[in-house]
């Protein structure tokens, strides 16, 4: 069974909801990348998406953007980040996510993407400028491995958009809380309840809400709505402060604590 | 079969690779496109700007000194470079702001490399009411300063890209991050035959005016068709506005000319076709230049509008189909076309349009003087006079 399936089985079961949190792989350097994966997990996370640097990443904001420039710096590709997924689940077995841009799936070679990435140990992808009409080529080769294909809704799609791809995804629903680019300010919680009731109407996947989720109060409201709450610029930019001072572990960790515990239910 | 088919498909080519939050606009304007490719009134209100307002049908005009000089092929310049702001630009911009108005959305975005997009987006916008916003790469903006000026004056707000190789590419990727914020109050002016669809295929509809009065033209002139179109091709808007018409004509041979920057082989270049393979960027699947893990190159020209890493989704079905053929001329190349056409014939050339020139000063002399060579000149020089003289070690 895919470890997604079965964290949201779990979570479901204690009456919780998922905190996905979102860091780029790479920022500052995949060594990086793997301490702070155990350390979300130790501070509360209960799944990982590693984001796969892009150079032309156009659903980011500046901060994502920045760490995608920082990810390619130092050198990282989705092989080796596949290798760093492989490397980690010695040591842990928490749900990962890769969110990649499709050219460089499509680099790689798409059919043998999907293989090779469930070999390593990942259980989901986000391409974030594939809409499932356009996943042809991921489909088959996704379905055979096992692999997750991970899509979004937002606030401008309509019924139609809702109904086709809450049933094309799998693992969880991602719902774009805000019309805009990652990083962006949350500043509609009855539009967020409204969208999501609309789409839980249409699917029983788990619906995990992300963009603009920056505070442990914005995670504490949307826990309330949804299934799942993701959490990605705010993080990423306490990466991009302390990559190099040496408290990095040790910042995302008491950041990602609060973000769980305002998520706690009372 | 029609090209694209209803997935926005040339071939393996285009498609629509956007974010969710901007399907729903894209299937929109397809909608909204359809249903005006039908309406006469629509059509006509074109018609109607293109003739008044633009100054078409651009002339298609023999080039008589150039011809000699170089003692093969008779050419033919399609004088795009006397549309109104200067450019073939303006056809799309004022097709697209048509439809910003049937969709009721007040506020118009647009991308520019060398500027001539927008600065046609930021007339129209003018002429129609409309407020408008512009993204340029900062290292476009410096390339460029008249045109940024020049869309200031015409009430635009012009915002610099800072980021990647500050050209036309992240100028893009800001124009997409901006929609797919505004997405409801605006329209993203696309300014060449790239993008999700249905914008290949709508701009080059809108571009496609260029072929269709040349055709006439040359048919009126000489009494048949020439023998080889030639145009340069960054994302390919010009190059397609005068392919589009001469497709089916199967004996008239097409020939795209892209960016070779300082020589393919030093690998500062735009030549996709050269230095390229398919991928996908900013929406569209099509020859890309990437490296191995699929990350996009740093292009060179010395000409900002073919300064591009991708080009249009249908030049690469033209191609793979064999329909039409491409190849690239290096920036020094296209400084002594610059400087030809203005000495033989009095035209200063956009520094895009002058790598046409080029490919037609290699490839006239080896015609025969019977055949005919129609350029597309895309765009005048104006704008690129204070560059040719900075390049030129002259002070102004």
């Amino acid at each position: 069974m895919n470890r997604l399936d079965q964290t949201f089985g779990r979570l479901k079961a204690q009456g919780e909801k998922a905190l996905i949190t979102y860091i780029m792989a790479g920022d500052p350097s995949l060594q990086d990348t793997e301490q702070l994966v155990l350390e979300l997990e130790r501070a509360g996370a209960d799944i990982i998406e590693l984001g796969v640097p892009f150079s032309d990443p156009i659903a980011d904001g500046p901060v994502i953007q920045q760490a995608a420039e920082r990810g390619l710096q130092s050198g990282t590709s989705l092989r080796k980040i596949l290798d760093s997924v492989r490397r980690l689940r010695e040591a842990t077995q928490i749900p990962i996510v890769l969110m990649a841009y499709y050219n460089n799936i499509h680099a790689f070679g798409a059919a043998e993407f999907c293989g090779k990435a469930v070999e390593a140990g990942v259980d989901g992808l986000i391409v974030p400028d594939m809409p499932p009409d356009e996943a042809g080529p991921l489909r088959g080769p996704a379905d055979a491995a096992g692999l997750h294909l991970i899509f979004l809704l937002a606030p401008t799609s309509t019924s139609s958009r809702r109904a086709y791809v809450a049933k094309e995804s799998g693992g969880f629903v991602y719902y774009v809380s805000l019309t805009g680019i990652t990083g962006a300010k949350l500043n509609d919680m009855a539009g967020v309840r409204d969208n999501v009731a609309k789409i839980k109407k249409h699917t029983k996947t788990p619906v995990a809400v992300g963009f603009g989720v920056a505070t442990p109060e914005d995670a504490a409201s949307v826990a309330q709505l949804a299934d799942g709450v993701i959490v990605g610029s705010a993080i990423v930019r306490r990466v991009g402060e302390h990559g190099q001072d040496g408290r990095l572990v040790q910042e995302v960790g008491s950041f990602v604590r609060s973000l769980k515990t305002a998520m706690q239910p009372t | 079969m029609a090209i694209p088919d209803q997935h926005g498909r040339f071939g393996l080519y285009g498609g629509r690779y956007v974010p969710e939050t901007l399907m729903p606009a894209l299937l929109e304007l397809e909608e909204v496109y359809q249903r005006t490719r039908r309406d006469r009134k629509f059509q006509a209100e074109f018609k109607h700007y293109l003739k008044e307002y633009v100054g078409r049908p651009t002339p298609l005009y023999l080039a008589q000194r150039l011809t000699k000089q170089l003692g093969g092929a008779k050419i033919y310049l399609k004088r795009e470079d006397l549309c109104h702001t200067g450019a073939h630009k303006i056809n799309n911009a004022i097709g697209q702001a048509l439809l910003a108005k049937r969709m009721k959305k007040p506020r118009l975005i647009a991308e520019t490399g060398a500027g001539q997009h927008g600065v046609a987006t930021a007339t129209v916008a003018a002429m129609f009411g409309l407020e408008c916003e512009i993204y340029m790469g900062t290292e476009d903006m410096q390339r460029q300063a008249l045109n940024v000026f020049r869309m200031r004056l015409l009430g635009s707000k012009v915002t610099g890209v800072d980021a990647g190789s500050r050209t036309l590419k992240d100028a893009i990727s800001e124009a997409m991050r901006d929609w797919t914020t505004n997405v409801r109050t605006t329209h993203y002016v696309l300014g060449s035959v790239l993008g999700a669809h249905p914008y290949p295929m709508m701009i080059r509809d809108f571009q496609s005016v260029i072929g269709r009065e040349a055709r006439k033209q040359i048919l009126a002139t000489e009494g048949r068709l020439p023998d080889c179109l030639i145009a340069c091709v960054g994302g390919g808007s010009n190059a397609m506005g005068l392919f589009h018409a001469f497709v089916p004509d199967k004996k008239v041979k097409m020939v795209g000319v892209e960016a070779g920057g300082l020589g393919v082989e030093s690998g500062k270049h735009a030549a996709r076709f050269a230095g390229g393979r398919p991928g996908v960027l900013q929406g569209t699947m099509t020859y890309l230049l990437q490296d191995d893990n699929g990350q996009v190159n740093l292009t060179h020209s010395v000409s900002a509008g073919l300064d591009y890493a991708a080009v249009g989704p249908e030049h690469s079905y033209l191609r793979e189909s064999n329909r039409a053929e491409y190849t690239s001329v290096t920036d020094d190349q296209a400084l002594a076309a610059f400087d030809l056409l203005a000495r033989e014939e009095g035209i200063m050339p956009a520094l895009e349009s002058a790598h046409a020139i080029a490919e037609v000063v290699k490839r006239a002399p080896k015609m025969k003087k019977n055949q005919i060579l129609v350029v597309n000149l895309s765009g005048r020089g104006d704008k690129d006079v204070q560059q040719v003289a900075r390049i030129k070690g002259v002070t102004l």
